[in-house]
């Protein structure tokens, strides 16, 4: 049987109630007042790139509130981020960031889209001898997830059992796909995952 | 309830002897009662008083073989000798003798509708009798009648903290903030666990529950058994887990789940305040239904006359 037994589902179902809330949410905000966003792109070092990729902001209706061209902080691939930041109301924001992704531009983090679900898992055993920033960097590496908040308790010192507390945000409906990781990380190192109950299992 | 049934009571551990005592107060009575190595029958009746002394004092019930209890004329088996597993015996062919004979039984004993499920329903269907479990899970926890009542079909998922020395165990740890073994032989000296407590703390008995659970929801379509479960306990949580999970609302509980798909037990992240989050040798069972939500069915999961009531509940069921 698999280890995600239940959980699955449930927490499927958990994500659609969010996401219906959300959607809910949407319709009420779609009719009051825009709200400030943020996107973050990486553009290639070329001329005209970052008027390419404000264009679709006007066009879909969003107010540009700022740019910020990192022109000193080049990612290992040679390419500019730039973090914008665009008041819209919810759908006309969806729509610029699809037209942003249609026109070619790398959209790395845009909004309120990104890690729409935390989830709190405990970590136990030799964390610290199985090289713990691995562990980190794996969860941070997958782009449905990143670590939010990072908590480790070793009372008996460094080499022995310790715990630790991982605050993971993950995108929406991706909660069952983040446990999944952990506990794949985990068994790989003989860790033991203490996971929460999905759904409303309180 | 139905009129009184006469009882024959296998087993003078703590639930057997509770059943014996506390029989007539249900309007039941005792015909023949079996330790592992002796019997006591009396087609009128036998004197639970004097029986339940004589084991104190001299360790067995009367003077007859073990297995005249199970040829005593009985209407109901009260199967309350220790849970086995793998084939569930001798419990499994207690259970069988019985129904070969049109009798009912009444089950305490986990093993056999935990490890033989299928086996027990097949012989209950070609039988007059009725094999009924509820002291199986959750002591005097009224959960597979709650489960019986709203229809296991309108059951999606049963949930709970089902091992009250695994509880005692991690809510005295979380609150005072000591170790595993430390609490661990202070629950020894209370009586909470038992000298081997591997059964409670590896999660085996809150498994073998949840794997009852799920054989109740699934009704026949698919038979589970302990080696389904996915089972991890209580003995790799150590003090620095609690306290980050305190530090956070959060407490750590040995929680079971039983759906139609599988059993998973193991020790989960729960909110403080959530109700499964039990303190001490309290039990919790939670179920998920179609029509009437989230049940929270909390109580006393295990003890002599706890359970005792639950064996007794289940007799009064009977036609």
């Amino acid at each position: 049987m698999t280890p995600a037994l239940g959980s699955d589902s449930e927490t499927e179902r958990e994500a659609d109630s969010a996401q219906s809330s959300r959607s809910r949410g949407d319709i009420d905000d779609a009719e009051r007042d825009p709200q400030p966003h943020t996107i973050r792109l990486e553009l290639a070092d070329e001329p005209g790139q970052l008027l390419a990729a404000l264009e679709p902001i006007s066009e879909n209706g969003g107010n540009l509130l700022s740019i910020f061209h990192e022109r000193g902080n080049v990612t290992p691939r040679g390419r500019i981020p730039v973090e914008v930041d665009v008041e819209a109301t919810p759908d006309r924001f969806e729509a610029i960031v699809d037209a942003l992704r249609e026109g070619g531009v790398n959209v790395v983090q845009a909004g309120a889209e990104h890690y729409a679900e935390e989830v709190v898992v405990l970590l136990v055993g030799h964390l610290v001898d199985t090289d713990l920033s691995d562990t980190l960097r794996r969860v941070e590496e997958n782009p449905a997830t990143s670590i939010a908040d990072f908590s480790l308790n070793a009372p008996e010192g460094r080499n022995d059992t310790s715990s630790a507390r991982l605050r993971i945000a993950t995108r929406s409906g991706e909660t069952a796909a983040a446990l999944e990781l952990v506990r794949e990380i985990a068994s790989e190192k003989e860790l033991h995952v203490v996971e929460p109950l999905a759904g409303g299992a309180l | 309830m139905s009129d009184g049934k006469r009882l024959a009571v296998l087993g003078a551990g703590a639930v057997g002897s509770s059943v014996v005592d506390l029989a007539a107060e249900y309007g039941h009575e005792v015909v023949a009662f079996a330790d592992s190595s002796s019997a006591v029958v009396d087609a009128d009746g036998i004197d639970a008083a004097a029986t339940l002394e004589r084991k104190q004092s001299a360790g067995t019930v009367g003077d007859d073989d073990p297995d005249a209890a199970l040829e005593a004329d009985y209407d109901v088996l009260v199967e309350a000798t220790p849970t086995t597993l793998g084939d569930a015996e001798p419990g499994f062919s207690h259970l069988e003798a019985a129904l070969e004979r049109d009798r009912h039984v009444v089950l305490a004993n986990k093993g056999p509708v935990a490890e033989r499920y299928g086996d027990v329903r097949a012989l209950e269907r070609e039988s007059a009798g009725e094999v009924r479990f509820e002291a199986t899970v959750g002591g005097a926890i009224p959960i597979i009648s709650t489960v019986e009542d709203l229809s296991p079909s309108h059951v999606t998922a049963a949930r709970g903290v089902l091992n009250g020395t695994a509880n005692f165990i991690l809510s005295r740890m979380a609150a005072e903030g000591i170790d595993y073994e430390h609490v661990l032989a202070e629950a020894q000296d209370l009586g909470v666990a038992e000298a081997d407590p591997t059964f409670d703390v590896e999660g085996t008995d809150a498994a073998l529950k949840c794997v009852i659970l799920a054989n109740v929801l699934s009704e026949g379509e698919r038979e589970f058994t302990l080696s389904d479960a996915d089972v991890e306990g209580i003995t790799n949580v150590p003090g620095s887990a609690l306290e980050l999970a305190a530090e956070d609302g959060r407490t750590i509980r040995l929680v079971g789940e039983a759906t139609r798909e599988g059993i998973r037990v193991g020790p989960r992240l729960v909110p403080q305040n959530a109700a499964l989050a039990v303190t001490g040798t309290r039990n919790i069972a939670q179920l998920e239904t179609t029509n009437a939500g989230q049940l929270n069915l909390s109580g006393r999961g295990a003890g002599g006359p706890e359970t005792a009531s639950a064996v007794l509940g289940d007799v009064g069921r009977l036609d």
